[in-house]
């Protein structure tokens, strides 16, 4: 089966952050995304778990888009201006698609 | 002094304080016991929507009086001036960044709903009433101190925090606030009947409900504390036992000016002491990103939430009771 080359952005951000990150995806054309909950981890500023939370503030969350590869600079441009100063991480991955028209 | 005593007493040894303590224990020992986010965010919306239909039910049955905004304004600037206390303090007493002091501060600003909450329960336990529009009160304060925090920000370091339209809205438009508000506007249109309605909902289950959504927090606090030792110095721990004694005797004496009932004199005392942990950490997020959430989070939920909840309110209680006369 043909497939197609296309990349992989997964942003983990901070749960409060995400209406703004998608905003921002959105108004640089990128209309296809997936957010996903993370349900708990560790980083700089030590362990951490949704489990019991009220509040969004403790929380992060996974951004995924599939897009074709000469869109990606726009999206981390987009992406970067909302995810500068926060808490995160930012992976770009290749990966096929099998239908290359909806990306 | 023996009325706190027993006060204290009493209320260490009450369902909620004891499920809290179970949560804590559990945690700091390392329990798998857990409480579903899901599950806990259901328990809170029922005590939100709770408290706040109770609170309209009553100002429906007992009428509105001028005290209304004269509280509702106290709240206000409450909420607005408490961080720059608390700011204050911090600058003295810690090492803290500027920002993390600011973030630190807009929590002391701001309120805790479930201490509200706690503090209602053991009004009632102890028959003492309270004005029913205290619930608007606590709404008024959660946004001011973020406000407060910004300015401190933009005033000691000359760069400014990222308050923009869209943070505004989700800060005058969380959830708890909108809920808490809408629920105590039912509450007020449909009074005694639209609470006889629901009583066995709202009512009944309360107490049975706060106990699980404190075990609930009991395991978040102690979570939080294991997981922040690296943050939490003795001058940082020691602020979020001293903060909430000194906010709360400017919501004492704001209570009696306004004068309100013991109750009233009691909430608006829990609300100044109390610090918050929904609303403004993520609001600070946005705004204050570069500060750090373990040292606010862990102050608030894991150090003055407790504090507030086991000796705080029964203090509060004993010296409101003691000035009012009640």
């Amino acid at each position: 089966m043909e497939t197609h080359k296309a990349k992989r952005v997964a942003i983990i951000i901070e749960a409060p952050m995400e209406r703004r990150l998608s905003d921002a995806l959105i108004s640089a054309g990128v209309t296809g995304f997936s957010i996903l909950p993370v349900l708990g981890g560790s980083g700089r500023s030590g362990k951490w778990s949704r489990e019991g939370q009220v509040s969004r503030a403790g929380g992060m969350v996974q951004v995924v888009c599939i897009i074709r590869p000469e869109r990606l600079d726009a999206l981390l441009d987009a992406a970067f201006k909302v995810v500068e100063n926060h808490i995160g991480v930012v992976t770009i991955g290749d990966c096929e698609v099998l239908r290359a028209e909806r990306f | 002094m023996d009325g706190i005593l027993a006060l204290a007493a009493a209320n260490l040894g009450s369902p909620i304080i004891l499920s809290f303590a179970l949560g804590l224990a559990a945690s700091l020992a390392r329990s798998e016991l857990t409480v579903p986010e899901a599950v806990a965010k259901g328990m809170s919306i029922y005590l939100l929507f709770a408290i706040g239909f109770k609170g309209g039910a009553a100002v429906a049955a007992n009428g509105l009086d001028a005290a209304l905004i004269g509280a509702l304004l106290a709240g206000a600037v409450l909420s607005f001036a408490i961080p720059f206390v608390a700011f204050g303090l911090l600058r003295v007493m810690t090492k803290l960044s500027t920002l993390d002091a600011a973030a630190v501060a807009a929590h002391y600003g701001s309120i805790s709903i479930v201490t509200f909450v706690a503090a209602t329960s053991v009004l009632n336990s102890q028959g003492i009433a309270s004005e029913g529009y205290m619930v608007a009160v606590a709404a008024v304060m959660e946004a001011p101190a973020i406000v407060a925090a910004l300015f401190l920000v933009s005033r000691t370091t000359g760069g400014s925090g990222r308050m923009d339209a869209e943070l505004w809205r989700e800060i005058l438009l969380n959830g708890s606030i909108v809920l808490l508000v809408g629920s105590f506007a039912i509450g007020w249109i449909t009074g005694e009947d639209g609470l006889a309605q629901i009583s066995s909902f709202i009512i009944s289950p309360f107490q049975g409900v706060l106990c699980l959504f404190l075990l609930d927090m009991g395991l978040v606090a102690g979570r939080g504390l294991r997981q922040a030792r690296g943050v939490m110095t003795a001058p940082v721990f020691m602020f979020g036992l001293l903060m909430p004694l000194l906010g709360g005797s400017f919501g004492l004496v704001t209570g009696l000016l306004l004068g309100l009932s013991t109750g009233g004199v009691v909430l608006m005392t829990t609300l100044a002491a109390s610090a918050s942990y929904i609303a403004v950490p993520a609001a600070m997020r946005v705004a204050l990103p570069e500060a750090n959430p373990s040292i606010y989070l862990t102050l608030s939920l894991g150090v003055t939430f407790p504090f507030n909840l086991t000796l705080g309110i029964p203090i509060y209680v004993a010296v409101a009771s003691a000035l009012t006369g009640g």
